[in-house]
Formats: structure tokens, sequence, C-alpha cells
């Protein structure tokens, strides 16, 4: 069988597109955070308090950014992929332009998202 | 299925041969070739040769012509029109899939410029890939004129404005620089028809003279033959006649949607 992946030079539209899926199943995985979330919160003070302060841990605070990173990325994505599904936006030129855009979405939500939190004491 | 590295019996070896340049070779530039040969029972090899540019085309063609001729008679590949309208040259080139007769070697970006046949496909010796299955798909589609009206006196009349849905379809060569840059397509080429296939699908769909539109479409309508299409535009990207399979595929899935809403 001949090289691929070892050879291939890659496109910035296939990176998006592996991303999609990375961050879709990134996403899936962090619904257990949510429902973590809600067990400790049924299950008394005590178990919130942990739940919290682990969340608030710097470790917690990295998976909480990825996952917030991969929220915005995936919303910004999906919205490409529709506008896809319309059959626009489908030209070499355009498709890469919305890939950038997309990242720029991502790093700017992201960051905005952040910023808010901070500016509301919900990091402190 | 996926398989990100390679078979056991694919691995390249990175140590082959190594061929210098001429004395007094004024523009050298060295080029990495993908060997293998079935017969030697062997793994495949990175050749590498350096190469006086300044005795040979521009193109990348040119080279292998070159190095044919004057240096390693045993390098194989395809080649017919020099062109760019056979399609029988496509391989990768630099990373990329194009054809090597119209892919002039200064538009390569790295020091080495690295020549292996087209991504995941069986190899019957060096630089030609076994293109059986490619062919199949494209045939699986049907790619004639499909009626039930009785055959008029003369030609089939098609107006201007009908004729002119196929440009940027019927231009297609076949050469399989698109199917083979797909993801999908490496990974599910048993069950996915590919950009190329999936491109002459669609330009039979929209011929106006074509009335088996309905059954063309029953036909694509899988999970697997259409829709492992994931628009990561790799087809697209590599065109080298500049057409655009991701958006004739999203054309089909359009129509799928529309014929049921």
């Amino acid at each position: 069988m001949s090289p691929h992946l070892q050879i291939w030079r890659w496109h910035v539209t296939m990176l998006t597109s592996i991303l999609h899926r990375v961050t879709g199943c990134g996403l899936y995985l962090g619904g257990l955070i949510l429902a973590a979330w809600a067990i400790s919160l049924a299950a008394g003070p005590e178990a919130y308090a942990t739940f919290k302060s682990l969340l608030g841990s710097p470790l917690g605070r990295f998976v909480m950014l990825g996952m917030s990173a991969s929220a915005f990325y995936h919303l910004a994505n999906g919205v490409r992929h529709l506008v896809w599904d319309f059959g626009r936006g489908l030209g070499k030129e355009s498709a890469n332009a919305s890939a950038y855009m997309v990242f720029g979405f991502t790093i700017a939500a992201t960051a905005a998202a952040w910023a808010i939190a901070y500016m509301t004491g919900a990091l402190a | 299925m996926v398989q990100l590295t390679l078979p056991k019996n694919s691995k390249i070896k990175p140590t082959g041969k190594h061929f210098p340049a001429p004395a007094g070779a004024s523009k050298v530039r060295t080029f990495k070739i993908y060997r293998y040969d079935p017969d030697s029972g062997e793994n495949p090899r990175w050749d590498t040769y350096d190469v006086d540019t300044a005795q040979c085309g521009p193109m990348v063609l040119d080279i292998l012509i070159h190095i044919k001729n004057t240096v390693d008679p045993t390098l194989t590949f395809r080649r017919s029109c020099r062109e760019g309208i056979c399609g029988s040259c496509a391989m990768n080139i630099d990373g990329r899939n194009a054809l090597a007769c119209i892919q002039g070697h200064e538009e390569c970006s790295g020091a080495k410029v690295s020549i292996s046949p087209l991504p995941h496909m069986p190899v019957v010796k060096d630089l030609v890939p076994d293109l059986t299955l490619f062919y199949a798909q494209y045939a699986s589609v049907e790619p004639w004129l499909h009626t039930e009206t009785p055959e008029p006196q003369k030609e089939w009349k098609q107006s201007p404005q009908d004729r002119e849905k196929l440009d940027g379809l019927y231009e297609c060569i076949l050469c399989a620089c698109c199917s083979t840059s797909c993801p999908s397509y490496w990974w599910n080429q048993e069950k996915y028809l590919g950009p190329a296939a999936l491109l002459h699908a669609y330009r039979w769909i929209i011929d106006s003279r074509d009335e088996a539109t309905g059954e063309r479409l029953d036909e694509l309508e899988d999970p697997f033959k259409l829709y492992r299409c994931h628009t990561i535009m790799n087809c697209t990207q590599v065109c080298p006649k500049g057409l655009n399979p991701a958006k004739a595929i999203a054309e089909i899935k359009k129509m799928l949607v529309e014929r049921v809403v």
C-alpha cells in the first residue's frame, strides 16, 4: 500500500475537519462533567464543594478551557457545515477563508468568555 | 477501516540508493522517490536522486524522464500526453497529489522533493498504483445517457443553459488525484465511491437529456457510497483541472434532501 498520512502535506480544511470530530467527541465526554455537576448538587453541600474545588483546581480549569474552546470551535464549524449544506462556500478560497474565520472566532469567543468569568469573579 | 500506519509489508525503508549529481552540475535539486519492486520481495524504499535541473525541462515529469533516460532506467512510472489531459502521470508530489507533467518542480516547497504513488493504493511498481477499484467505481455510476423516450432522428437536443450545467464536470480526466487525496476514501474505499466517481454521478444526474435521475439518486442514497463525504475538501484542493468534486457531492446531497421535503 502506498504511503498516505505519512507523506501528506495538510490543507487547512483537512485540519478543520478532523478538529470538528475531535472536539465533538471531547464535548460528548465533557457532558459527563455536566452530569457530575448535577449529581454533586443533588448529593448535598459537601459533595458540591468537593466538585467545585476539583473544577477550580489548575487541572480543572485547564480542562474547562479546553471544553469552552471546543464548544466555540464546534459551534462555528457547525455553522460552516450548515452553509455548505446549502451548497455555498465550497470554493477552494472561500473554504480556506472560512477555516481561518472559525479559528479566529474560537480564540476570540474563548477569550471573551474567560474574560467575563474573570470580571464577574467566577474565577476567584 | 481507519489504519493510520502502513501495513508491515508496505513500511518504507528510509535508506535506499543514492544517485549523486554528475560532475559539473550547475543547478542541483534532490528528489526523494518511492521505489517498490514486487519481484524483489523487499519492502519499498526511498531512493534519492541529485538531479542537475539545468539539464531538464521545468516539470516534475521532465525530471522523472531525465532520471529514467540518464541515471536509472529501472524507475517506473506512467505518462502519456505530457500536457495535463490524459491523467496518466498522477502521483503524490511534495505531499500533494498532482499531475507530474503540469507540476513545475520550482512550485514545490521543500528542499528535497518527495515523489510517491497516489496515496493509500495498492502499488504495482514504483510510482504505478493499481486503479482497478477506482475504474470499477466509475463504471458503477453508469456514466452514459439513460433514456426511455424513443431515440430522436438526429441528436438528443439540449439548450445552451442546460449544457452550461455540465461545465466544471465534463472536464474530469479521471486521473484519481481527488479520490486518493480523500481520507474518507483512504479508510473506506471499498464502500465509499470517492470524489471522482461522485462528480461523474452528478454530471449525469443534472444532464437534462438523462431520464434516470431518480434511479441514479436512489443508487447513491446509502450511508457509505455518498455520505462518507465529510467535506474535508482535499479533493477540491488538489484537482489539477481546477474542478470542484466537493461541490458536486454537496449538490447530490442537496437533491436527496429536496426530493423528500
